[in-house]
């Protein structure tokens, strides 16, 4: 009676994750169904996030260059901003790059419902696309995400209560914005919206930006952002949100040691983006008609094969936790995707770089300071200010600093860490080195390219072997 | 104070072993010294005592669970507490609001609480690049434990395929050895199943491998046992003042390790890998003792310079220590040469496997008072056979036939030996 087609491979969510571990199930030679709501595949990260996030992010570089520039004798006009024209552009990147994907997808004979799936028991899937179908499936990739923490006062965004994927949207470039959560999204968010002409300010419930940074990199960040935001607010939590006239009243209060200390008060904004956190939404999943378990927080539990406790069903990405980030779903989706075909795969990797794009960027990979303090494992690390960069001078960003964490007995590369212009592109060197058990000198004995910012790392390493070119070497001890 | 019990170096080159026996339970309080549970190595049982006394409130493992030297076996409540004593979880439970997904929230190996995850702290430091990782993992192999022979210990696929390989030779049983499906076998009728025990495993494993490398020759002899016999009744009760048994096989391991001495090829072993044969200056000798749990081999060390009597009480508690499955692995392994004595049982010949990276092995089968035509007449002599199974690839047939003549007459002339 049951004649419903059995899916081989069924991946619920095309974000990163998902697409990559559709691509790869594809190429290992199974066959695939990837379901997504979009109609090509992306997920937030290229509809609603990292993409366009970066190409309004560049706009804001260039203006910020281009006015930079009147202090070495390079003077622009005022830029004038003409939003509906930035908005095509970030759509046409959007759209060119969706595109390619769903080319890829096709070019796979990856079969792409644009739809909503939701289990119905442990082989089985209820499809809403066009039409409702009931699958039967052999093994699922749950590739979902996470949705933005929803404020308790908040009903419903609107084009002055927003997050941060509505922000993107650039209805309106508001004159004074208020952005809720000092994290990076909130970070990038006021750094692209200041560049658009808003003033920005901010309210935070802890008391720094970026808590779990490094220090001395946010520390750098700071200091060249000091004007960034108009009016910032530490310890202080919002406690409403009231559109009125066009204008959306907040109201807040000190918070300290998870209590309101001080008295509330108000200010008024044009608009204000809410960035207080994701988190995993698998309510539509039905995950218990699967059997599939969640933790506490809500993200799905998996080993390190990405498995969940249905051994059929994986599950990657963002809903699993752990650090949310495009490229760790990525690599997920290609481990999961190779244990789904009989390879024997698993999640070791010991550098997850992280980036901040905010002017300058700061990017992290391997074990950081405090981490190697809690595993007991002695380190030392070396920090070499990109003043001592011929390239960072030129380019006028001597402000920056690369930081390696290195092993005293070995030598090893622990970690690294970069904050300056170009960062993220920068770190992935000391990823390979990470991965690699690189020793500190073989990255000293690379060539590097002069003058090129890449040189920081070679002459952090030099510092660590006491023989740096371009800053005293340390005193003997 | 919650302190983790850990599982202990058992032995030398032995990582894990299987959980034979759990001796506690969740509440009870022990004593510091006490053990905890019984754990099967190789072929040796072996009692794990608690470093710690207090009150055990959880047990981590479970009995047929592979434990792996370090690996937590229970948790102890020891009687000193610490005034502010953490919590079990040192992660403060975020509020939601401050579940900021902070890109520097970067877990190095895990990325969500995985409870199947034992990894050591030692191991994500591990020199190795990710491809030679996934080949480590491809083969079953855990990467922590090759030695890397590259630029500062960094691991390369060479280390780790050299791994593999003496992991296959070694004595453990290969893990990734693939057997055929047998038959449903109840189709013709009703069926049981038992796991195989870790005994049984190993037996099956290393005579597997000993048929399929080394060619085996048997030559069988009968030893005139008449005078020993006697010699045997005559001294019986001194060696049993002595705490020993004066067997039959006692006499044998003598015997045999002086016909080892003259004849070195048989207390020597084959590298057909670097093409040469090793010879021993030593002579240690196995002896394979029927218990409960199956065949066990426990080595007898330096058989040609201790006394009979000396041998038979060695024996005598080896075999005790045998059947109580108190045998460390240590004990039964360096063996040149192997008695396998069923003369107890009964038979009148068999043919013995040579021992893996051993030459022969001396099989002993019931005595029997025989008709001998002797110097023109038929006498009654009681007569022992013996079964010689040697490995050809070293021992041409003349050695095997001249080493067994050799016994059987020193047997019969013990005199002979000192020639």
């Amino acid at each position: 009676m049951d004649n419903r087609k059995e899916h081989e491979l069924v991946v619920i969510g095309a974000g990163p994750g998902g697409y990559r571990a559709a691509f790869m199930a594809a190429d290992l030679g199974l066959q695939v169904t990837l379901i997504d709501a979009q109609p090509n595949p992306g997920g937030v990260c290229l509809y609603r996030g990292c993409i366009p996030t970066k190409a309004l992010l560049h706009l804001a570089r260039v203006k910020e260059e281009a006015m930079k520039a009147s202090a070495w004798g390079l003077t622009f006009q005022e830029p004038v901003i003409e939003r509906e024209k930035v908005k095509a552009w970030k759509e046409g990147v959007i759209k060119q790059l969706t595109g390619g994907l769903g080319q890829l997808t096709k070019a796979r004979k990856i079969n792409y419902i644009q739809g909503w799936a939701k289990f119905t028991g442990p082989n089985t899937l209820l499809v809403k696309s066009k039409e409702t179908e009931v699958f039967r499936f052999k093994q699922a990739i749950i590739a979902t995400g996470v949705t933005p923490v929803k404020l308790p006062f908040v009903k419903e965004y609107t084009d002055r209560i927003m997050n941060a994927e509505i922000a993107l949207e650039l209805k309106t470039i508001p004159e004074k914005l208020l952005v809720i959560g000092g994290g990076y999204i909130g970070m990038e968010s006021a750094t692209i919206y200041r560049a658009l002409g808003s003033e920005v300010s901010l309210v935070e419930v802890l008391s720094i930006v970026m808590p779990t940074m490094d220090k001395e990199l946010t520390a750098v960040y700071l200091k060249q952002n000091k004007d960034l935001f108009k009016e910032q607010f530490f310890e202080t939590r919002v406690t409403s949100l009231e559109e009125h006239d066009g204008k959306v009243i907040a109201t807040m209060g000190a918070f300290k040691n998870n209590q309101l200390t001080g008295d509330p008060f108000t200010r008024e904004y044009d608009a204000v983006l809410i960035s207080a956190g994701m988190k995993p939404d698998t309510s539509a999943l039905g995950l218990e008609e699967a059997g599939v378990e969640i933790d506490g927080s809500g993200f799905i539990r998996i080993n390190e094969e990405s498995r969940t406790n249905v051994p059929h069903i994986f599950a990657i990405g963002d809903v699993t936790g752990g650090a949310l980030l495009a490229h760790k779903a990525s690599y997920q989706g290609r481990i999961a995707a190779e244990v789904i075909a009989g390879k024997k795969a698993a999640f070791d990797a010991r550098a997850i770089p992280a980036v901040v794009y905010t002017d300058p960027e700061i990017a992290v990979a391997g074990l950081s300071e405090q981490e190697c303090q809690d595993q007991g494992i002695a380190y030392r690390s070396v920090k070499f200010p990109w003043a001592a960069s011929g390239r960072a001078v030129a380019n006028g960003d001597p402000a920056g600093l690369t930081k390696l964490i290195i092993e005293e007995d070995t030598d090893r590369i622990l970690g690294a860490g970069i904050v300056g212009k170009g960062a993220g592109d920068l770190i992935s060197e000391a990823v390979l080195g990470i991965e690699m058990a690189a020793r500190v000198g073989d990255l000293a004995m690379s060539i590097h390219p002069h003058p090129t910012i890449s040189e920081t790392l070679m002459e952090a390493a030099e510092l660590y072997l006491g023989h740096p070119v371009h800053v005293a070497p340390p005193r003997k001890k | 104070m919650k302190t983790e019990v850990k599982l202990p170096e058992i032995a030398d080159n032995v990582v894990s072993g299987y959980l034979s026996r759990v001796l506690v339970q969740v509440g009870d309080v022990i004593e510091k010294d006490q053990s905890i549970i019984e754990i099967e190595t190789d072929k040796a049982a072996t009692d794990i005592p608690s470093p710690i006394g207090g009150e055990i409130v959880d047990i981590k493992v479970n009995k047929g669970d592979e434990i792996r030297v370090g690996q937590t076996i229970l948790v102890v409540e020891t009687e000193q507490v610490e005034s502010d004593a953490k919590p079990a979880s040192d992660k403060p439970q975020p509020e939601p609001e401050k579940q900021k997904p902070e890109p520097e929230k970067q877990k190095p190996l895990t990325v969500t609480p995985q409870p199947e995850e034992a990894t050591p702290a030692t191991s994500k430091l591990v020199p190795a690049s990710p491809t030679v990782r996934r080949l480590a993992r491809e083969l079953g192999v855990d990467i922590a434990k090759v030695k890397g022979t590259g630029h500062a210990g960094r691991i390369t696929d060479a280390d780790v395929k050299a791994f593999t390989k003496q992991l296959i030779n070694s004595s453990l049983p290969s893990t990734t050895t693939e057997y055929a499906e047998v038959p449903d076998f109840s189709q013709w009728g009703s069926v049981a199943f038992e796991p195989m025990s870790r005994i049984r495993q190993i037996t099956a494993e290393s005579t597997v491998r000993s048929w399929q490398t080394i060619p085996q020759v048997v030559q069988f002899d009968k030893a005139d046992i008449t005078g020993v016999e006697q010699f045997r009744q005559i001294h019986r009760t001194r060696v049993e003042k002595a705490g020993g048994k004066l067997t039959m096989t006692a006499i044998l391991l003598k015997v045999s390790a002086m016909a080892l001495r003259e004849f070195p090829k048989f207390n020597a072993s084959v590298d057909m890998k670097n093409r040469q044969i090793i010879y021993k200056d030593y002579v240690h000798i196995g002896i394979a003792v029927d218990t409960e749990q199956g065949l066990l081999v426990p080595v007898v060390r330096d058989v040609d310079k201790k006394s009979i009597t000396a041998l038979s009480a060695e024996l005598n508690e080896l075999a005790e220590r045998a059947r109580n499955r108190k045998l460390t692995s240590e004990e039964m392994q360096g063996g040149n040469f192997t008695i396998s004595n069923l003369g107890g049982i009964g038979g009148t010949a068999f043919t013995p496997i040579v021992y893996p990276h051993q030459v022969a092995i001396l099989g002993v089968s019931r005595s029997a008072m025989e008709q001998v035509y002797r110097d023109g007449e038929f006498v009654a002599r009681n007569m022992l056979p013996l079964s010689l199974s040697y490995d050809h690839r070293l021992i041409d047939g003349a050695d095997g036939a001249r080493f067994l003549v050799w016994i059987a007459q020193a047997l019969e002339q013990p005199l002979t030996m000192l020639l």
